[in-house]
């Protein structure tokens, strides 16, 4: 395969080491710690006009944090060996780190913390349903049935701890994968103890956008009506942090114009040339300028209900638009420029292929399958008949 | 106690984890490389593996225990500082066994062109000539002898 | 003489122990092989450069290198005048097959072969996520082949851009200062075949090897300093301009 070059790589540069898979897995991360920090605010800081999307913005971090791992095992060379990182981790390495990172998010926070909050439901569906169903209550009731109103209170307590771990356990997640880029000296674009930061905002940006889409969309397909307070207050919630996000990038780039040191030159030239539609119009003007700017008008102006759902559904749209593309930028952005500063090569992405764009989409795609049987077994919304079947206990 | 008894999930939860941790730990010990960690944070055989890779350059000092007659010819000449497979190409299988491996016949035309082309970037002190102008496309060893190239001496017929 | 069951519950962990260290095995290089009697460094002489490109061939042909990959590779540079800062650089495949006549008449040109520099302060070595790739005791950066996961984070944290994927092994891959050739008493194949002596192999833990006088008596430097990975291939005659 002949990769066309610009001026001079160093020859081992020239094929791109990390595809649009690692691309994927920080935008998939990034929504499993912005939708666990919208939970948070309801169960921690008492937010209670996000109640209603608490049960869910759980769901979807889980669903998306177990696709997660999926690009990555794809895009390595030897995915058999991957348990390596947990028998022998390199101390220094913020990669192996980062797979004790995600195991303590997964067990320790995420799956505790469902489990604790559903744990009522479960229970109740151990007795009321049959065959493979009641199979699956009954191991996920771990054989105990106590759902007395003591140890119901137990168990809020303890989720209550749990999601106060949780938020800077989430905090841990995403900020880990900027530093897996941010601590890499070799590489001027990604080098910067901002990028954590950076990571994590927009990781933040991405999932109250993703919860407040699925939120509209499944409620509406239910046929129940939205609460406009929730959506609201979700909005609210994305504009802050939007804000937050933009000023962070916005410091990064006024601080490499400044400087302008030894990469500057060949980083401005790229960003104004290969990569000018992801980088400018993706994601400054599409990806942030216009969501923020369309929230920004709905917090000024008073509007109909109708008109504040469409630009929320479409801030929401245009977010995770954006926040892909910043996660494209800097990882295949990263990658294109030579470490000498003389020259540029091209990616190419193929379309069947082990880390081709097919598999991209699959795997995008693959956690709303999961969530969805997520929803099944762990409805979000209790049914009416469920509630009227816990009324009277057994 | 009251706060255990409504407690019970919660113990048999903590049970299920720890369960979890020392099947980890068991299937650890049983996976982990025996000589990690003896040097480092690395399999200490990889530095075994790696020295037991096979050679294919012999080096000149193989060379000359048999080729004493060239090296005379060579250590007079400006050459004497080239290696042998410098030119020759690898040659430790020829070294293991003469007679199995022979060396093939060098085509001066490509071979001398390669130092010896000249080229702006090549250091002004290093002998460089344009082999079109120079010889006018006849083969180099037409009048060098590549184990001592300088002109009085020997020419090859 | 009987052993007791509490001498015993002591000596089982002791013996299983003593037993894993005796199958690990020895793993020392070669027999005649001391690790601790080395430290090696590579010196390449700039003003010798020739831009042959045998030590690219060379290289391939002792280690088995794929097409389109380098473990070591020839840059020719063209510095118009004073422009320090904007050098025009070439490496047809990796100077392999030597340089096409330059185009260029005037300016400064020059030649810099580029390996791995087997840095003591090695990023490479600080991200593997496993302990594939790691700095020898005797100074040497290997990568273990049946270790190592492909997960291309070396190859990313590495400033010089000497690290490769293997196509077939799918492993990282890169100069090992021909281990196999140096730990026998045999030069790297790089030095062996370069006809102008602008590679040297050295040990630095050797009082009797001249490159401590080289060192001493002439300006060398490494290639990006500011790096500060503690590189060992030192480049004596290296321009300013050279990245």
């Amino acid at each position: 395969m002949h990769i066309p070059v610009d001026g001079f790589m160093y020859p081992n540069e020239v094929e791109l080491q990390w595809s649009v898979l690692i691309v994927l897995y920080p935008f998939l991360t990034g929504l499993v710690a912005g939708a666990f920090i919208l939970a948070s605010l309801e169960r921690v800081f008492q937010v209670q006009a996000v109640k209603p999307t608490y049960r869910l913005a759980l769901l979807t971090a889980l669903a998306f944090l177990l696709v997660a791992p999926m690009p990555l095992q794809l895009h390595l060379g030897h995915p058999e060996r991957s348990f390596e990182m947990y028998l022998t981790p390199h101390g220094s390495s913020a990669m192996a780190m980062f797979g004790f990172v995600y195991l303590w998010y997964l067990l320790a926070v995420l799956v505790l913390e469902i489990w604790l909050d559903y744990r009522r439901d479960i229970v109740i569906l151990s007795q009321t349903t049959t065959g493979w169903r009641r199979a699956i209550y009954r191991v996920l009731t771990l054989g105990s049935n106590n759902i007395s109103p003591h140890a119901l209170h137990i168990d809020d307590r303890a989720g209550w701890l749990i999601t106060v771990i949780g938020i800077p356990s989430a905090f841990l997640l995403h900020g880990y994968v900027g530093f897996i880029f941010g601590s890499v000296k070799a590489n001027p674009w990604w080098s910067s103890p901002l990028m954590p930061v950076v990571f994590l905002f927009s990781a933040m940006v991405s999932g109250i956008a993703v919860v407040l889409l699925l939120y509209m969309l499944l409620t509406r397909l239910r046929g129940e009506p939205i609460d406009m307070r929730c959506v609201d207050t979700m909005a609210r919630y994305l504009f802050y942090t939007f804000i937050i996000d933009f000023s962070l990038e916005m410091l990064d780039l006024v601080h490499r114009i400044y400087e302008a040191d030894e990469s500057f030159r060949s980083l401005d030239f790229m960003v104004h040339t290969r990569l000018y539609f992801s980088q400018i119009v993706l994601q400054i003007l599409l990806g942030t300028l216009a969501p923020i700017i369309l929230l920004g008008i709905t917090q000024v102006i008073k509007l109909s209900d109708l008109v504040r759902k469409r630009i929320y559904a479409t801030a929401g749209c245009l977010t995770l638009i954006g926040i892909f593309a910043m996660r494209w930028n800097v990882v295949i952005g990263g990658q294109l420029f030579s470490k000498s500063f003389l020259g540029y090569t091209t990616y190419k992405m193929g379309f069947v292929a082990r880390e081709g764009l097919l598999t991209a989409i699959v795997l995008s795609i693959l956690p709303f399958v999961f969530l969805w049987a997520l929803v099944k077994i762990l409805p979000p919304w209790p049914e009416k008949a469920l509630l009227a079947r816990s009324a009277s206990p057994q | 106690m009251k706060i255990f008894q409504d407690a019970g999930h919660l113990f048999r939860l903590a049970a299920v984890f720890l369960l979890g941790l020392i099947l980890f730990l068991v299937i650890r010990s049983f996976l982990v490389p025996r000589s990690f960690g003896r040097y480092g944070h690395y399999r200490a055989n990889a530095i075994t593996e790696t020295a037991a890779l096979p050679v294919n350059y012999a080096g000149h000092q193989v060379c000359e225990n048999c080729h004493g007659d060239v090296l005379e010819v060579k250590s007079k000449g400006v050459h004497k500082g080239v290696a042998c497979e410098s030119c020759h190409g690898p040659l430790a299988a020829h070294a293991e066994d003469p007679a199995s491996v022979l060396p093939v016949k060098l085509d001066t035309a490509v071979l001398c062109a390669r130092c010896h082309q000249e080229n702006i970037a090549k250091p002004k002190t290093f002998p460089q000539v344009n082999a079109a102008e120079h010889s006018g496309g006849a083969a180099c060893n037409t009048c060098h002898q590549p184990h001592s190239p300088a002109m009085d001496t020997e020419v090859k017929q | 003489m009987t052993i007791t069951r509490r001498q015993l519950l002591i000596l089982l962990p002791a013996a299983a122990v003593a037993w894993n260290y005796i199958l690990a095995g020895t793993p020392e290089a070669s027999p005649n092989y001391n690790m601790a009697e080395h430290w090696w460094a590579m010196l390449v002489d700039i003003t010798k450069c020739i831009g042959c490109g045998s030590c690219v061939r060379g290289c391939q042909q002792e280690n088995h290198v794929p097409d389109g990959y380098y473990r070591t590779w020839v840059e020719r540079y063209h510095i118009e005048d004073w422009q320090m800062e904007y050098p025009e650089v070439d490496s047809p495949d990796g100077g392999k097959n030597g340089f096409p006549p330059a185009k260029e008449t005037g300016g400064k040109n020059f030649f810099v072969p580029k390996l791995c520099n087997h840095c003591a302060d090695s990023p490479c070595t600080q991200v593997c996520p496993v302990g594939a790739t790691f700095v020898s005791p005797d100074g040497v950066v290997l990568v273990d082949q049946k270790y190592c996961l492909g997960c291309r984070y070396c190859v990313q944290a590495c400033p010089y851009g000497c690290r490769f994927i293997n196509p077939q092994t799918e492993t990282a891959n890169k100069c090992t200062l021909c281990y196999h050739r140096i730990t026998k008493g045999l030069t790297t194949a790089c030095c062996e075949v370069c006809p102008t002596g602008a590679r040297q192999l050295a040990n630095l833990k050797d009082p009797k090897d001249p490159i401590h006088d080289f060192l001493r008596t002439h300006s060398v430097q490494v290639l990006k300093p500011q790096m500060a990975t503690r590189s060992k291939c030192f480049y004596n005659g290296l321009d300013g301009a050279v990245r």
